[in-house]
């Protein structure tokens, strides 16, 4: 229980970049943050006590391992993180070369 | 016990990453949060996921160093700072109220529920022939989300080529 409440502290440290940040790679590492969390807290949904990997082995009975489901879920979610922070970050490169600033407060006007 | 170490050590260095002045220095913190998420990884016996963790992480910190590099900002503090922070920790604070009530209703750390895994984890290597299980949910059992995710992965790619290509203007 008191890993997941820090779990969930981890997600607040996150969320409160995401929201209060003003300066655009902040907020994508926010966004990194977050998902971190989430990929722990799967992780953590799927931990047994004295379990064992999820390999086959000899001499091993097959309810002692841990969940393998989540495992292979987060294995898919990773890669798409990875995926969403490159777009993001292109975008936010993008837009430094049309306005010279980081700050969403500055990046408001369009421009031709 | 070295669980709630980690945790805390990956909470401080989110904290660090979220409040440090210059850029550079912030996103070297969200690298050691990442790798402490590996480890994490690895004591909870998922050693496919610490592998994938740390590859990942590795070109993340590239990217974001590429995007950061030379271009350190002062944090701006002006206008109403005040009532920003106030609204923002109030969500945070409903957040948290929220998820806590929900937690409530989990199955314990250590105690998982495994009830639509039972039946992999039986007939996992007679139906696939693959000893690791993680490998047979993902390329087997539940080969469309996989294959989602290399479509996720290619428009991406589509995206960031379009973002970042540089038209030639026509005179």
């Amino acid at each position: 229980m008191t890993l997941y409440l820090l779990c969930l502290a981890l997600f607040c440290v996150g969320l409160y970049g995401v929201l209060r940040k003003r300066n655009l790679v902040k907020i994508i590492i926010g966004l990194g943050i977050m998902e971190y969390a989430m990929n722990l807290f799967f992780i953590l949904l799927a931990y047994r006590y004295h379990g064992r990997s999820p390999i086959e082995a000899q001499d091993q009975q097959i309810l002692q391992m841990v969940d393998p489901l989540p495992q292979a879920l987060v294995l898919t979610s990773i890669v798409i993180g990875l995926a969403v922070t490159a777009l993001v970050i292109s975008i936010a490169i993008r837009i430094y070369e049309k306005y010279g600033t980081f700050d969403i407060t500055e990046i408001k006007r369009l421009r031709g | 016990m070295e669980l709630h170490l980690l945790l805390l050590f990956m909470i401080v260095g989110a904290l660090i990453a979220v409040e440090a002045k210059d850029l550079l220095s912030s996103v070297v913190a969200v690298g050691a949060v990442g790798f402490a998420l590996c480890l994490a990884f690895l004591i909870l016996k998922a050693p496919d996921l610490a592998i994938t963790q740390l590859v990942v992480e590795i070109l993340c910190l590239i990217i974001l160093i590429r995007a950061t590099l030379r271009k350190d900002l002062p944090l701006v503090i002006k206008g109403r700072w005040f009532f920003n922070t106030l609204g923002t920790l109030a969500f945070i604070a409903v957040f948290l109220f929220f998820a806590h009530t929900a937690l409530q209703e989990l199955p314990g750390f250590g105690h998982p529920i495994m009830a639509v895994v039972k039946r992999y984890l039986q007939q996992g290597t007679a139906q696939t022939g693959a000893v690791n299980l993680v490998a047979a949910v993902i390329l087997d059992f539940r080969a469309y989300d996989t294959l989602g995710e290399a479509t996720v992965l290619f428009a991406s790619v589509i995206g960031i080529m379009a973002v970042l290509r540089r038209p030639g203007r026509i005179k």
